[in-house]
């Protein structure tokens, strides 16, 4: 294989690994945005994704029905998961909030632990349309689906909060809680509304990322779901296109330092890339430092 | 219009309104005068449902709103310019007068309202896609009061929209306060301003620390010796 094309792979296991950090990513970023909360039980609902689909897949379901009911359940989860975990700690201190959502994580990771045991499961990928051929490149169903599917959930993600009427609720409590009350918007329905959305994008991340990978585990959602952590930081988090942005810049970066430095240093890179942000750019590179006339 | 009973009001241990009770009539200015921290935005935020008062009752028209989450509250008729305007800084100016006509559905009415808040504050159009954070503080205060009247509320509360505003962008704004007031809107109006406030405001209220001390037509607390020593600076 030559360099260029091998660079070309390359750049393409980038786009596919980074789109699943950005749909991740964008759960995490929302729901920051709004309710104030790193969600760090968002990485698990990928997990939660996963097995859901693979139980339906099982039963024989067709592969569309699964899927959507997956979506469906994770959406479900994210919201009882606010209901009940969060929204009793909203006026609680933030430490109070991050603390519960770690509890949170290792509730889901336990319990499927309980459920279907620790052992990994192979995951029956059903994504098997023909394989592209560019030249002397090949490029499987399952990366560019990846692809196609996380872009186009953005690109209706972003006409979402910037057209409708629910979305510029969104953005308005993101920025003043207290004015969104003032104009008549329902805060408890707009928080909600996010989980929903959050853990739905996070569902298909996980159906596709179970497609590439086609093995699952109770503990599959925690290092994609903090890379995916560190995409929304990178970006900008509480910022929309931040996170995808981040989200792809971070899986080239992982990609290209696996094919070219090392494998074993990769996540190292990455977690560094995550000290450095923190130190000298805290707000992320889409990030706004928000200044207020008075 | 606005009626006010034995309103408690309380943050953890601190008593910061202690039993008032007041009236806004319809079609009137009233107005609560008072010094910092004496309860005024504290009144503001309970009676839009922001807080959830200790004990007391608030009436809109008659109708109990004490426990009426705040979101319901707008679409009855009550809107509120905040303190320190609170505008949307990310949002353009169109979109923070369109979020001021959230909850309502009459697509025809909202765009008659837009036009009559533009020919108001010819401003504002010339820079309706502007975001809302590069207004001067004059204009964001008139964004903050057209985004409330894009509600078409009955009542519209106002506090402190005098802050950190040049005396003349003050008079400009209280002249606009009374106009609205004119064209059939009621207001409650709170103000450290005592004077300003006092010259528009067909009744008046002072609070002091959590209590109200004093009421009386605006023009008979202007002249009240105890309002011209501890706020009009005679």
């Amino acid at each position: 294989m030559s360099g260029v094309v091998m660079f070309f792979m390359q750049i393409i296991n980038g786009l596919n690994i980074g789109s699943i950090y950005a749909l991740i990513a964008l759960g995490y970023t929302m729901v920051y945005g709004i309710a104030k909360l790193i969600n760090f039980a968002h990485g698990d609902i990928i997990m939660v994704g996963a097995y859901l689909s693979l139980v339906l897949l099982n039963t024989g379901m067709h592969w569309s029905i699964a899927t959507l009911l997956s979506i469906l359940g994770c959406a479900l989860l994210g919201f009882t998961m606010e209901k009940v975990a969060y929204k009793p700690l909203r006026k609680a201190s933030r430490i109070s909030l991050l603390i519960t959502a770690i509890g949170m994580s290792y509730l889901l990771q336990n319990s499927f632990q309980l459920i279907f045991s620790a052992n990994p499961k192979p995951y029956p990928a059903f994504i098997n349309l023909p394989s592209l051929k560019l030249g002397s490149i090949t490029i499987s169903s399952n990366y560019y689906t990846t692809f196609i599917v996380s872009v186009l959930l953005m690109i209706l993600l972003t006409l979402f909060v910037k057209k409708t009427k629910m979305g510029k609720a969104m953005r308005s409590v993101a920025e003043d809680e207290g004015a969104a009350r003032l104009m008549g918007i329902n805060v408890d329905h707009t928080i909600s509304l996010t989980f929903i959305i959050g853990t739905g994008l996070a569902a298909v991340a996980g159906i596709l990322y179970s497609n590439c990978y086609t093995i699952i585990s109770p503990t599959m959602g925690s290092l994609p779901g903090i890379k995916a952590f560190i995409a929304a930081v990178l970006g900008g988090i509480g910022s929309i296109p931040g996170a995808v942005l981040g989200g792809f810049i971070l899986g080239m970066i992982e990609t290209l330092v696996k094919a070219y430095i090392s494998s074993q240093l990769a996540d190292t890179i990455v977690f560094l890339i995550l000290i450095l942000m923190l130190v000298f750019k805290p707000a992320g590179i889409l990030g706004k430092n928000v200044r207020e006339k008075v | 219009m606005l009626k006010v009973e034995n309103l408690v009001v309380r943050y953890g241990m601190i008593e910061a309104i202690k039993n008032i009770s007041f009236t806004v009539n319809d079609g009137e200015i009233c107005t609560l005068i008072g010094a910092n921290g004496a309860g005024k935005t504290t009144t503001m935020h309970t009676i839009s449902g922001l807080i959830k008062p200790v004990s007391g009752k608030i009436l809109l028209d008659d109708v109990d709103i004490t426990k009426v989450p705040s979101h319901k509250i707008v679409s009855m008729g009550l809107a509120q310019v905040p303190e320190r305007r609170r505008v949307f800084a990310q949002e353009t100016i169109e979109e923070n007068l369109e979020l001021g006509a959230f909850t309502r559905r009459d697509k025809d009415g909202i765009q008659e309202d837009l036009r009559k808040v533009y020919d108001r504050f010819p401003r504002l159009e010339e820079r309706k896609k502007q975001l809302a954070g590069t207004l001067s503080g004059g204009e964001q205060q008139m964004l903050a009061m057209g985004r409330a009247l894009m509600a078409r509320p009955k009542i519209l509360l106002m506090d402190e929209p005098s802050m950190g505003l040049s005396p003349l962008l003050v008079k400009e704004i209280f002249r606009i306060i009374e106009e609205i007031n004119k064209q059939g809107t009621t207001v409650l109006l709170v103000e450290q301003n005592a004077k300003m406030a006092l010259a528009i405001a067909h009744r008046a209220y002072v609070l002091e620390t959590g209590m109200i001390t004093l009421e009386g037509t605006g023009e008979e607390l202007a002249k009240d010796p105890r309002v011209q020593s501890a706020y009009l600076g005679g």
